[in-house]
């Protein structure tokens, strides 16, 4: 441990406030970044979903003669 | 070896092998991003010349290296894309580009905030820093560009032009503190030389650095699946995998 105390730990020297900004915007942004990407691919999956069962399974060719079900489960 | 490169762009093969990727990046990466960041934070010694201010550097180093990196990647999905047209490298660019940005910002706002008690200034225009807004602006350009244009050719075409010019400004980013003049110090590390801060400050930086290349990953994968979802989704495949029991 490179601080006698755990107040002193937050104070950092009197440079607390500039280092925990720092790593507070870092947090928040990064978080918001990862919700808005979770969020913007739960939509896609519910488009998708809403597309198939909209108009029936009479997909109208494209897909591979090998298909093969991908599995991609515990993502 | 055609073959492979064939496989590489196929979506859906991608697809089953990010699902499969993807818990690795996010554990290991956090595992070591957090270590990295709780070592330099708590552990390592303070700075004899600028305190413990320095200890933005967990966070400020990774994110520049990042924001950078991204962008060459990026250069080289673009390169791809143009070339080969391969779908799948457009696909990177346009999910890499917000995560290049916020890196971009990250890296501006923690070196403004280090500045401050370090230099004296929040903000200088040198070198270094103006070269780091232009690519701030270059995946915003990147961004607003790919989203601008619908069709979705030529909306790659023209970003991938867009990332392949602004590739220039990442040699002037790297040198820009030995060609000028700068407050900013000269990088932490090179790999013709030993660091020159000692292995307590410089090993929580490698790990944060490795860590947030991980995390990067992660998301990317996540962010690609999404736009294939997208963009496939008239696919039969698409349709099998979020049917219900497809497990997406």
């Amino acid at each position: 441990m490179a601080f006698d105390s755990f107040d002193a730990f937050v104070a950092m020297g009197g440079h607390g406030p500039y280092v925990w900004a720092c790593y507070f915007v870092f947090f928040a942004l990064s978080l918001v970044l990862v919700l808005w990407s979770r969020a913007q691919r739960k939509a896609a999956l519910q488009g998708v979903a809403r597309r198939s069962t909209g108009r029936g399974e009479t997909d109208t060719g494209k897909a591979p003669a090998d298909f093969v079900r991908v599995d991609s489960s515990n993502h | 070896m055609w073959q492979l490169f064939h496989k590489l762009g196929s979506p859906k093969w991608f697809y089953g092998i990010a699902s499969r990727l993807m818990p690795w990046l996010l554990w290991t990466g956090v595992a070591l991003f957090m270590a990295g960041i709780i070592w330099g934070l708590a552990f390592a010694p303070p700075d004899y010349l600028q305190g413990n201010s320095y200890r933005i550097i967990f966070i400020h180093v990774p994110s520049a290296f990042l924001a950078q990196s991204v962008y060459i990647m990026m250069a080289v999905a673009a390169l791809v894309t143009l070339v080969w047209r391969m779908k799948l490298a457009d696909v990177f660019v346009k999910s890499a580009a917000p995560v290049g940005a916020l890196l971009t910002f990250l890296a501006l706002f923690t070196g403004a905030v280090w500045g401050k008690p370090t230099w004296g200034t929040w903000w200088i225009w040198d070198a270094r820093l103006t070269s780091m807004l232009i690519l701030l602006f270059l995946y915003f350009g990147a961004i607003a560009l790919g989203s601008a244009i619908a069709d979705e050719k030529s909306s790659a075409r023209a970003v991938a032009v867009l990332v392949l010019v602004g590739v220039v400004n990442i040699p002037i980013i790297k040198y820009s503190v030995e060609w000028w003049n700068t407050l900013h110090q000269p990088a932490t590390f090179k790999l013709t030389e030993k660091p020159s801060m000692p292995a307590d400050m410089w090993v929580p930086l490698l790990m944060a650095v490795l860590g947030l290349y991980l995390l990067f990953g992660w998301l990317a994968c996540l962010r690609m699946q999404t736009e294939i979802l997208v963009r496939e989704g008239r696919t039969r495949w698409v349709k099998e995998l979020v049917r219900p029991g497809g497990n997406a």
